[in-house]
């Protein structure tokens, strides 16, 4: 099956290589798509030298936007799996396979990358553990399924789901409301236990004030698509 | 003829000029200038005939008729941000759409020149 992994990356010129290299290294017969989007250091260079395909969007799209633009290159070339991959390391090339054999065999449409769902040594802060309980509770009930990692980025959709994004993706924190519109289209998710890498480097960028911030904007979303036709 | 009436005329009255003039120049598109010119149509005619306007504020129940010119243009007014909000939303989803097509198309094009150089090379040895 044509498969493609979708590496997000903003003002990543320092992670990218090993993320790249880590993908090179651990999966056999996938491409490797590089969305920049709109970095301002030489993320886009790093990229092209590296010799993977790479989408440069003009300007800074958000997340939301920069992902839907992989899914819309996976769907024009004619993929069957997309997986999302962050550019910023904190994925585990090994762990991809996890995904893919789910996908593969049919289990779903969408299989997440959860890291909670085994007792790992994933540890978090208290506000966003918190803010990932509140997620976790309203969506399992919204979606009648146990979700642990709601705004996990590890990610790998079919072509059904390759193209429902490529149509609908949501901009802003598009995670855990993209749930509710592959449920409200009933598509299948399904949850995979899988390790990541904890930040080494540098600060989260979210602090307690922004993570109540995306909490209320995030359940404002859901809550919207809900009610949308 | 009181004062606050003259005011409110030549008020809405300025409101329709501009809009209008706007429109000549080409300065303003006539699907976002509907709104306008039905809202300064509305409070010109009604701050220039006090019948209709007392008679509409005693059937909703307002004391002071220009008031109810106020309440009006305040309606007006949000409605006209309303549609507004609703214009920016559909042009930062087409503004996003363009951006992506724009990436798409360059990578497009680069590949298409990699496998260009690519053969003139294979033909050259």
């Amino acid at each position: 099956m044509k498969t493609l992994i979708i590496v997000p990356a903003y003002n990543e010129e320092e992670s990218l290589p090993g993320v790249i290299r880590d993908l090179r290294g651990n999966i056999r017969l996938a491409d490797i798509l590089v969305v920049n989007d709109g970095s301002k250091d030489t993320t886009a260079r790093i990229a092209k030298e590296m010799g993977v395909a790479v989408l440069n969007l003009p300007f800074n799209l958000g997340i939301g936007g920069a992902m839907q633009a992989g899914y819309l290159y996976a769907e024009q070339g004619g993929y069957d799996i997309a997986v999302q991959f962050d550019g910023d390391g904190q994925h585990l090339a090994g762990e991809v396979e996890k995904l893919l054999r789910h996908v593969r065999e049919g289990n779903a449409d969408l299989v997440i990358g959860s890291r909670f769902l085994e007792q790992g040594g994933y540890s978090t802060s208290v506000f966003r553990k918190s803010g990932m309980w509140i997620f976790s509770t309203i969506l399992s009930r919204m979606l009648g399924m146990r979700v642990t990692d709601s705004t996990s980025g590890f990610r790998a959709a079919n072509r059904r789901v390759i193209e429902f994004f490529a149509r609908t993706y949501p901009d802003d924190y598009p995670e855990v409301e993209a749930l509710v519109l592959l449920h409200k289209a009933k598509l299948r998710i399904v949850e995979v236990a899988v390790n990541m890498r904890e930040r080494t480097g540098g600060t989260s960028s979210i602090t307690p004030l922004r993570s109540v911030y995306y909490m209320v904007k995030v359940l404002l979303a859901i809550f919207i698509d809900l009610l949308k036709k | 003829m009181d004062v606050l009436k003259i005011l409110a005329i030549v008020g809405s009255g300025t409101v329709l000029l501009l809009v209008v003039e706007l429109i000549r120049r080409g300065r303003l598109k006539e699907r976002y200038s509907l709104l306008w010119l039905f809202a300064g149509g509305v409070l010109l005619v009604l701050s220039s005939s006090r019948n209709i306007l007392e008679y509409i504020s005693n059937r909703v129940g307002i004391y002071y008729p220009p008031s109810f010119l106020f309440l009006l243009a305040f309606l007006f007014l949000l409605l006209i941000t309303l549609h507004f909000s609703v214009t920016i939303s559909g042009l930062s989803e087409k503004n996003k759409r363009l951006a992506q097509e724009l990436a798409l198309l360059r990578q497009e094009m680069q590949e298409l020149m990699l496998d260009r150089t690519d053969s003139k090379k294979s033909t050259d040895e």
